[in-house]
Order: structure tokens, then sequence, then C-alpha cells
């Protein structure tokens, strides 16, 4: 469903992705790991088109993109739904009008069809009477699911995550890192989450791929990583113990 | 001896009462290192503690002293020896990060130019900053960005010491050496820290002894070993994060 090959992004003298290589099946639950400034979040931009390879091939549901122009890239971008760090709500419109807002940009649906696909939207991510509140009226783990329900209200068929899980409380991780799986389960997605977290990503990933210096350094299930001799992975995986 | 006392302190905004009649101590050279679940007032003790908030009711001590008894002279005295972190660091962008370290000296010292750049290098060169001294903060990377709020809030070599979420947004391998250094520098001039934090593995690191904030209360916990081991169920559920339990499971 995606695959890089042999991916190189470089700003000035500074090589960030250095030869990158990797695919990710359908329907796979894939975690990146990586200390800060690897090429993590680069890495994502590359995948949706906010920045272009200087070399190499991204492959998205059978289709070449690195050289598509932006118009062509539009429709590679509606089959990704991207979940941000941050909620990135709109504080004006209501949880309700936040959810419809991509549905009335870029499907011509008429106002039942949105009525149904925000309520569908709202129950997959489990949330119940907040659709006429403001999300500055609700509390920041609702507002993260909000942000889920408007990501998935578009039907993607690859969810991309960017540190859904940075700076929660455990209990909120946890919540967090659940729904992440049972949406991708759920709806069959293909999921890539960006992170630092070993512990969700031990918890719910097929596959981890540890990034360092913008190459993949090791790669494999939880089960197979857990015995690794990698020491990035080693170093990773003492943090995972609680 | 206690350094900093809280002694049946609530504190509210507006109508909501975030602590309530909750006493602490934090004893001289200790690392008291403070959990809990987000929105409860795990920043809200942190400020009281360190005298940026006035409780509604109830009495604050640093270093014995009452603060609200104080005038405004003495008052900066005893908020002299208290450096901050803050979760967002708080770094001023249009300085350089040897500026920002030099800023609380020319403001809260006495000290001479010379010896204020003597100092100020000093401290950049503890958290690794040597090379960057000219750089502005928005030229560093997020783990450095820590390090100069890091070096900014010890470079007035205060005795009590709050950082709110040292290591928020870092990977865990940043994390872990930050907190090395943070712990290391606590050795070498015996200070006392207070640390609010979400990542246990952090809490453990550092901790002397924990608090949890939970229900308007603050539970001490004592130990990392305690900790774990204590019979609360809020606290075990909390440390573990799982998601069924006492606690309003997180909306």
């Amino acid at each position: 469903m995606i695959e890089f090959r042999n991916v190189v992004k470089r700003f000035n003298s500074q090589t960030i992705l250095d030869g990158l290589s990797f695919q990710i099946h359908e329907g796979e639950i894939v975690f990146v790991l990586g200390v800060s400034g690897t090429g993590k979040s680069v890495l994502l931009k590359t995948l949706i088109g906010l920045m272009r390879a200087d070399s190499g091939e991204v492959w998205i549901d059978q289709e070449e993109v690195s050289s598509y122009t932006e118009d062509q890239y539009l429709k590679i971008r509606k089959k990704c739904g991207m979940v941000f760090q941050h909620p990135a709500l709109f504080d004006s419109l209501t949880c309700f009008e936040n959810v419809a807002f991509g549905l009335r940009r870029h499907l011509k649906l008429n106002e039942e069809e949105i009525q149904r696909r925000v309520q569908d939207a709202f129950k997959l991510v489990r949330l119940g009477q907040i659709q006429e509140k403001l999300p500055g009226e609700i509390s920041y783990g609702m507002q993260k699911r909000v942000s889920l329900a408007r990501t998935i209200a578009l039907q993607p068929k690859i969810l991309l995550f960017d540190e859904p899980t940075t700076g929660l409380d455990p209990i909120t991780t946890n919540a967090v890192n659940n729904l992440i799986q049972d949406l991708s389960r759920t709806l069959k997605t293909t999921s890539l989450v960006v992170s630092h977290d070993i512990a969700c990503a031990l918890a719910i990933a097929d596959r981890i791929f540890f990034l360092n210096s913008g190459r993949i350094v090791a790669e494999g299930t939880p089960n197979e990583l857990k015995s690794s001799s990698v020491p990035l992975v080693k170093e990773f995986l003492l943090e995972a113990v609680q | 001896m206690p350094i900093v006392r809280l002694q049946d302190v609530t504190v509210a905004y507006q109508d909501a009462v975030v602590l309530q009649n909750i006493s602490v101590e934090v004893q001289k050279g200790e690392s008291f290192v403070v959990i809990g679940p987000s929105g409860q007032g795990k920043t809200t003790l942190l400020k009281t503690l360190c005298g940026l908030l006035n409780p509604e009711v109830g009495k604050v001590f640093i270093e014995q002293r009452e603060l609200v008894t104080l005038s405004t002279k003495e008052r900066r005295e005893v908020l002299k020896k208290v450096g901050i972190l803050f979760q967002k660091n708080a770094l001023f962008d249009s300085l350089t990060c040897f500026e920002n370290v030099a800023f609380p000296l020319r403001e809260a010292s006495e000290l001479t130019d010379a010896e204020i750049r003597q100092r100020a290098h000093q401290y950049l060169e503890f958290v690794g900053l040597t090379q960057a001294s000219s750089l502005y903060p928005d030229e560093l990377s997020g783990g450095m960005q820590k390090r100069l709020g890091i070096a900014r809030a010890l470079a007035l070599e205060p005795e009590l010491i709050f950082y709110d979420d040292p290591t928020a947004g870092l990977d865990p391998i940043t994390s872990r050496k930050i907190v090395d250094l943070i712990m290391s520098l606590q050795k070498k001039r015996n200070s006392t820290l207070v640390t609010v934090t979400n990542d246990m593995n952090r809490a453990y690191q550092m901790a002397d002894r924990i608090a949890v904030v939970v229900d308007r209360e603050v539970i001490l916990t004592g130990s990392p070993l305690q900790t774990q081991n204590f019979r609360d169920l809020r606290v075990q559920q909390f440390i573990r994060g799982s998601l069924e339990g006492p606690l309003t499971a997180p909306q």
C-alpha cells in the first residue's frame, strides 16, 4: 500500500532521508520510532507530498507519486487521513461542524448524508453528547477524539498519526492507543504511526521501524524486536519497562 | 528541615476548587516529583509551592517565611533562591542563548559584567550548549531549547528549583539524558527539586518522593518502590495507565 524506494531528502548540505526504503502492506499498523531530528516528520511530509524527495520513488496505492503535480497529488491526499499531534480543531466551530467541515469541502453530499457520516464518525470514536459544544468546552482527551472523528469521516484508506500520545498522562495514552488500534481494524485502514512511545508500539503495532539518521536500522514485529541486538532498539526497550 | 511547606491550603479558580485542604512539606535537598491525571492540578500545586499563586485558604512557607506576610522587597529576596523551568521553556526569542542565560543574572544579581559572562558560559557548558551560545532559540532543536531553559533556570544558582514537565515532547533517549543532567547538577549543588511530569519512567528516575494529585487531594505515595506498591486504587490505576478503575475514564 505504501512503499519508499531509496528516498533521499536533503536540506542544504544536511541529508535527512538517506536512501530510505520500506514497504507497508494493506491493513497493517506500522510504528516508526526514533529520536528527535532523525527524519520522522520529514518521512510523513514526503509521503503526503508536502515535501518532495530529491531522489527515489514514493509509491501509494500502486501509484508512483514523487513527481506528481500539486493537482495530481490532491487525489492521493484524499486517500490519506492525517491526525496531528495536537487536535488542530477550529475553535469557532462546534464539534459537529468540525467533523462536517471536510465532508462539506471535499464531497458533494446532501445534508442528510453529512448528518449520517458525522454521526457514524462520532460513534466510532465513542463520543456521545458533545456535538453542539465548542472545542474549548471539552477536555483535551475529547478534543483528540473529535480530531480523529474529523479524519475518519472522510473514510481514508490510509491513516497517518504524528506523535499521537506525546505529552499525555498514562491513562489517556492507553485510551488513545486503543482507539488507534480499534479504528484501524474496524475501518481496515493501513496505519502509519510516527511516535516516541515504545510501550504503545509494542502493544498495538504489527511491525515497528526504527529510524536513525534517515535510514531504517531495525524492523520487525514487536516480538522479533524484543531480542534485537541493535543499540538504538535496546535503548528504546529500556523505556518500555515501568 | 522543610524548605517549602503548604499548611491546610485550598486553591480555587472562581468556584472550581482544585486543591482542597492540603498540607505538603518538601525537605531541603530532596527530589520531590508530582504526577497525576491531566487537568487535576499538578501545575497548580507547583505554582502554589513556588509562590506564583496565592491560595484562597491556608499558608505557604518558603524557608520558614510565610510569603504573604512579606514586603515586596523581602519577597524578592526569598524568590531569588527559586528557579523555574516552564513547560514551554518561555525563552526570549529575540535574545541569543548567551543573552537568555545572562538575563536573570543582569536583572537579579549583583554580579559584574565579567562575572556574568563567565557564569553564563559556565552554565551553557554544563548543558552542552557552548557551541550554540550565539544562536537564537528558533535555531535550536526542541531538546536544545529545553537545555537552554535549564541553564537559564540554574544560572542564579537557586537552592530550590521547579521543573514543569522538563521532558514533555522529547524522545525517551533525549529525556533520559536531560534528567541525568538535572540530577547531576542537583547533587553538585545539593539543591531541592520539585518536578511535575507525565512520564512515569522519568518520575521513577528522579524521585526521592512522589506525590499524586487527584480528586483535589495530594496523595503522598513515598519512594518509587513504595509508590508502585501503594494501596490506593486510584494511584495503582494511574501509574499503570489502566482504563478500568475508579478514576473517571478519560473522555
